[in-house]
């Protein structure tokens, strides 16, 4: 059974068609890059798995069951801004999933449980890098170690997949090296499925198992919303060559032109 | 030469010209008062600081020969009362019908209508219909209080429940989180700093009214005193005691301000600069 099986799926807003005849079948353990010209639908696509949006045709399958159209701990997310909570302490960020998971009508935990979450949650930041800073407030915190911050406390609960919107798209060149490594080690060392949109193209390409480029393919210059886009490449990392790099590279940036 | 924009003061310089306004004011205070009492030795319209301090030791020190209390603590203690007592109201049904309204869309849907429209009804319009329901004691005064401010912080609360990031509310709800809890861990305790934020923008609002309910109906309190001895042209009396209100008043700020910088160290509200 798939991880993630996407069938004939849909979004439209209106007569506004944003993803069109998107099928998918994703297994466990793959890591899926996203790539495509901004407004292509990859923020979409990623919404829907979060079941922030719903799909307007088609279904979306996670381990074989219909997905519930509202997010669910069964799906970690990580979003470019904002994802840790800046009230609570980098320690108390991480223990809030278990927290919750824990105690839902008081949303906390005390004496010998609490210990135990704490310990977890420790173990987690160790993992990340973040063990020193964990009692100091998510202000006080660079965006790179913001974006570690963000991880643990989703991996914390083990997510069946783990969504990446532009994670690493306001980090510094070299901060973003070293959350790569980070993103491959983690993902190897607890079997995740990971979905991650990213702007570089590069990084679609180096990093993860397979690479999924949004696009239109049909288009109607009299009603640019008329069609939408769906997955114009699905290509296994490592089998590209050099030249097929720059064809996608040329696709994307013509749409971006096009959009503009 | 600078541009002006570009001139800024050290820190001495920016304490002596904070002080300046204040000092004018003292002076031109004085000399008007010299000039007046100077015409007019029983000149009850400005006068001399000597009358201030007899007003102050009578109002303040002196029990009062009727009751027996020392008025200006017997008012002080009345007033403040009335004031948490309405302002401790409205936080509460602020932080309680903000969030719900802000962080739900079902009773948003229901609830924002009203409260707009019950937000732009004058207060002291209904004042009358205060006095004829609640009765002319402590009650209506409360109620004046809290139906002046309420519905502004309910507002103001739906408002910043709303701008908290959606990432935020997405963020906890795939770390397992039911309405209750979002609410309870996410929300809640970050609308708290910014209650305290719209209490200290309602406390003017806050006197204004209770200042008025004490002038047209009651036996003790601040306004009610200002308004009572200003029959005898009393200004020994009734400027210390606006002054008393302001120094109240500025004291009750800097204890908010205090606290929201100790209970929340993480909150720096939006505008204010500088490392954590």
């Amino acid at each position: 059974m798939s991880r993630v099986h996407l069938r004939n799926v849909w979004k439209e807003y209106g007569d506004h068609v944003v993803l069109e005849r998107l099928s998918l079948r994703v297994e466990p353990g793959e890591f899926c890059t996203l790539v495509g010209a901004s407004g292509c639908g990859k923020t979409t696509f990623l919404r829907l798995l979060l079941g922030e949006e719903e799909p307007t045709r088609g279904e979306i399958r996670l381990d074989g069951e219909l997905l519930a159209a509202e997010p669910g701990p069964d799906r970690g997310i990580v979003f470019q801004r904002y994802s840790v909570f800046p009230h609570l302490t980098v320690l108390g960020n991480v223990m809030l999933g278990l927290e919750l998971r824990a105690a839902p009508l008081s949303g906390r935990l005390f004496l010998g449980a609490r210990r135990q979450a704490r310990e977890q949650a420790r173990e987690m930041l160790a993992a990340v890098g973040l063990e020193q800073a964990k009692d100091k407030y998510p202000a006080q915190l660079s965006g790179g170690m913001q974006q570690r911050l963000a991880l643990a406390q989703s991996l914390v609960l083990h997510p069946r997949i783990l969504l990446l919107d532009e994670p690493f798209g306001a980090l510094d060149p070299g901060i973003r090296a070293d959350m790569h490594r980070l993103v491959l080690d983690l993902w190897a060392q607890h079997g995740l499925t990971v979905f991650m949109i990213t702007h570089d193209l590069k990084e679609g390409f180096y990093l993860g198992t397979r690479l999924l480029v949004f696009d239109k393919v049909r288009h109607d210059p009299q009603a640019p919303h008329a069609y939408g886009a769906t997955i114009t490449y699905d290509l296994p990392v490592g089998a590209t060559d050099r030249q097929l790099y720059e064809a996608i590279r040329e696709d994307v940036r013509r749409s971006e032109a096009d959009a503009a | 030469m600078k541009r002006l924009i570009n001139v800024r003061p050290s820190r001495a310089a920016g304490l002596a010209l904070g002080a300046l306004p204040f000092v004018l004011l003292l002076a031109a205070y004085l000399v008007a008062s010299g000039v007046r009492l100077a015409e007019n030795p029983n000149d009850k319209l400005l006068p001399s600081f000597g009358s201030f301090g007899e007003a102050v030791h009578r109002m303040a020190i002196e029990p009062d020969k009727r009751s027996g209390e020392v008025l200006l603590w017997a008012d002080t203690a009345a007033s403040l009362r009335r004031l948490a007592l309405g302002v401790g109201i409205s936080a509460i049904l602020g932080l309680a019908f903000g969030i719900a309204l802000g962080a739900i869309p079902l009773v948003r849907a229901g609830l924002a209508p009203f409260v707009e429209g019950l937000s732009l009804i004058p207060p002291m319009a209904v004042l009358p219909v205060l006095f004829v329901v609640f009765g002319l004691d402590e009650l209506s005064k409360v109620v004046l209080i809290v139906f002046g401010i309420a519905p502004f912080v309910v507002r103001d609360l739906q408002q910043r429940t709303q701008e908290l990031p959606r990432e935020l509310i997405v963020k906890a709800q795939t770390l397992g989180a039911s309405t209750w809890q979002v609410i309870l861990r996410v929300v809640l305790p970050q609308i708290l700093p910014r209650l305290i934020d719209a209490v200290r923008l309602s406390l003017g609002a806050a006197w204004l009214f209770l200042i008025a309910a004490e002038a047209i109906a009651a036996t003790e309190g601040l306004g009610y005193r200002i308004f009572l001895v200003r029959r005898y042209l009393a200004m020994d009396v009734i400027l210390p005691y606006v002054f008393w209100i302001t120094l109240l008043a500025y004291l009750t700020d800097l204890g908010l301000r205090l606290l929201t910088r100790t209970a929340f160290p993480w909150y720096r509200p939006s505008g204010a600069q500088g490392a954590a």
